[in-house]
């Protein structure tokens, strides 16, 4: 049934576009005579190398001359050299790790709450995934409701998922009544600081773990069948069979689940600038809302200082999806 | 009957006996099943509530409408709000309010309309039912421009999927079925753009944006986001296994380098060009830093972006809020329950999110 649909849909798709790539048919073989195969390649990639060109590589370099000059004007031929200015004012710190001594603090407060979040909320997302893959990997029945269950949540918007937790979790809302139903003390989970990071790092975990379980999944089904057969047979305990077979073999995939989950935790913004607004306070302000509200929404509006430290998130990201590409090789390979 | 029992209470093992890892396998499960799907279902239960049942606690489950009856009082019909009273004497009756002043109000008989009768209010329910408040979410269309906001959404995702899925096309089809000088360099330029997520380059790229004069346009959301390295990479891997027999035999036939394109390989490649688009479509439905950062008038933002203003709001109008979010996750949901395999078994394949 699915494919019959598949294969309907992909006919009403594809008549127009054999109708739209015929009429372009003539010229192109003209151009094809008059440049040979290296201008049909040219042609070929050209679309993409435009867009490439003009929306990645050149902001890129526009990035790094930003970052040295100063003032508010949104073209650089209005803007002023200023050096390493802007790296200094968010490099200037009595103590590192007391934002309050630093020249720029709310840039260290953002750098200390990603770096807090991203440690808590990438450990809470492997366990997680990992228990979750493992028990959808076992002899249950109807595994694919099940794996669906978990994944539902990944392709809601994060609009959605912000909205759909703040209603939950404001003082009036269906968790704190389940609470109270347990007897718990209710608690104010988006006004309490503290609160408001567990509800941060939850609802992000709530939010991205089916994606993890699915790959760590697609990892467990390719350890061969037989090398639980054999230790069966062998009656060796579940617990050696776990941290003898499943964890050496699936380590590669866990490895490429944290790192991938670690770029993404690095960028956090959507779903928790929905849910908090990055408060109360500073609480969960994270580096990309810092470089949003520097860059555009706040008073303090200052370009160069928004690139200055999103080149400086831009450096970790690099290490960490080098070192994700290297895995990713080495999961092939292996 | 029984045999679903049997199904859905096999035991691994042949004992039939429940193993410790079964309670903690189905513990986890029943969790994730109410935590997972929980939420979604408050989500939509609560967008049909009357603002006044969404200021109630505890909540109830069910959305609920108050009854209202029509009493005709000095030659003018009026719908009253019905009430469950216990009157002075002890006894219960059914009247419609007529008017509340302070702690006291003053109620009629619906059948006797011309009495009134004094009730406190701490001696009265209202008559209720399980009802819907669609009103949450026909209003919006007119008070909230909401109409606009999904055109701007859906143009916004179509036209980004066409355009992503033509343009990393023919570069996946040049990239993978010619050998040319450099292609080894485009190869690794376009890796290196995996490396610079939006994040990295949102002010420069608002500057380039308003350079071509596409801020507060919706091609300012839809140009930026085509340059997905993914879609290149997918689209690349799949082509790589068409054989290159075919396209020697076309163009044995006279066939030209365009007519081998898009007659040859892109039907071959229709799966992968499936999984993209579903991924595009998704992906282009849920963005919402960049839309929120070039869009700042009214009329052009997307659904992500109007929700967030709208619940950004000092005086937050949750019953409407809700209804839009219903609405916004809808597409989402249609997706998740027809393309769920196709979407889980693209990710498991490819690391594609």
């Amino acid at each position: 049934m699915s494919f019959a649909l598949a294969n309907t849909i992909g006919a009403v798709f594809a008549a127009p576009v054999r109708w739209l790539a015929a009429s372009i048919d003539a010229p192109l073989r003209l151009w094809q005579r008059l440049t040979g195969k290296g201008g049909m390649i040219a042609f070929f990639l050209m679309p993409n190398i435009i867009v490439f060109g003009t929306f990645v590589i050149i902001p890129l370099f526009i990035n790094f001359a930003y970052s040295v000059t100063g003032g508010n004007e949104l073209f650089l031929t209005d803007r002023s050299f200023v050096g390493t200015q802007h790296f200094d004012r968010l490099l200037t710190c009595d103590n590192h790790f007391d934002p309050s001594s630093c020249r720029d603090d709310l840039f260290w407060t953002a750098v200390w709450n990603t770096a807090r979040f991203v440690v808590v909320q990438v450990t809470t997302i492997a366990i997680v995934a990992m228990g979750t893959a493992l028990i959808l990997n076992s002899k249950i029945p109807a595994r694919g409701f099940w794996r669906a269950v978990f994944f539902f949540p990944v392709l809601l918007s994060p609009v959605v998922v912000g909205l759909i937790w703040r209603w939950i979790l404001q003082r009036q809302g269906l968790l704190n009544f389940v609470m109270i139903e347990m007897d718990l003390t209710p608690v104010n989970w988006l006004i309490e600081r503290d609160w408001a990071f567990v509800a941060a790092v939850g609802v992000s975990v709530w939010a991205h773990v089916g994606f993890y379980a699915l790959i760590l999944l697609a990892g467990l089904q390719a350890i061969p069948r037989d090398l639980y057969e054999a230790a069966e047979m062998d009656g060796t305990r579940p617990a050696r069979v776990f941290f003898r077979i499943t964890l050496p073999l699936l380590w590669p995939n866990l490895l490429v689940v944290i790192v991938l989950a670690l770029i993404r935790a690095v960028q956090i913004f959507d779903e928790v600038y929905v849910l908090t607004g990055g408060g109360p306070g500073t609480s969960t302000l994270y580096l990309t809302q810092y470089i949003y509200e520097i860059g555009f929404a706040s008073i303090l509006r200052n370009p160069g200082l928004a690139s200055a430290a999103s080149l400086m998130m831009g450096g970790v990201l690099i290490v960490l999806t080098l070192g994700q590409l290297g895995l990713q090789r080495w999961r092939d390979r292996a | 009957m029984s045999r679903i029992a049997t199904f859905l209470t096999r035991r691994r093992g042949d004992g039939g006996r429940w193993h410790w890892t079964d309670v903690v396998t189905w513990l986890w499960l029943g969790a994730g099943l109410i935590l997972m799907f929980g939420p979604a279902i408050w989500l939509v239960l609560s967008s049909f509530k009357t603002p006044a049942q969404l200021a109630e606690f505890p909540p109830t489950i069910l959305p609920y409408v108050s009854e209202t009856v029509a009493v005709t009082l000095n030659g003018e019909t009026r719908n009253l709000p019905l009430y469950d009273v216990i009157l002075s004497d002890g006894s219960a009756d059914q009247l419609a309010e007529l008017r509340r002043v302070g702690t006291v109000a003053q109620m009629i008989d619906p059948a006797d309309p011309e009495t009134v009768i004094k009730v406190p209010i701490t001696d009265r329910r209202p008559v209720r039912e399980v009802g819907f408040a669609w009103d949450n979410y026909l209003k919006p269309l007119e008070a909230f421009n909401f109409g606009q906001y999904l055109y701007n959404s859906v143009f916004v995702t179509v036209t980004a999927t066409i355009i992503t899925l033509i343009t990393n096309s023919m570069a996946a089809f040049a990239l993978s079925k010619y050998e040319f000088r450099g292609r080894n360099a485009v190869l690794l330029i376009i890796v290196a753009t995996l490396m610079i997520p939006l994040s990295v380059n949102l002010v420069p790229l608002y500057s380039v944006i308003s350079t071509l004069g596409l801020q507060n346009t919706l091609w300012g959301v839809i140009l930026p986001t085509v340059a997905t390295p993914t879609g290149v990479f997918l689209l690349r891997q799949y082509m790589l296994t068409i054989p290159d027999e075919l396209i020697e035999a076309a163009r044995m036939d006279k066939a030209s380098e365009w007519q081998i394109y898009y007659r040859i390989v892109l039907p071959l490649t229709a799966p992968a060009l499936a999984v993209l688009a579903i991924f595009s479509v998704v992906w282009r439905w849920n963005d919402f830093l960049w839309p929120l950062i070039v869009l700042s008038r009214k009329e052009l933002f997307t659904l992500q972006v109007g929700l967030n203003t709208f619940a950004g709001e000092l005086n937050v109008q949750w019953h409407y809020i809700l209804a839009m979010t219903v609405a916004t996750m809808i597409p989402v949901v249609i997706v998740f329950v027809f393309l769920q395999r196709f979407i889980t078994t693209g990710i498991a394949g490819t690391g594609l999110k």
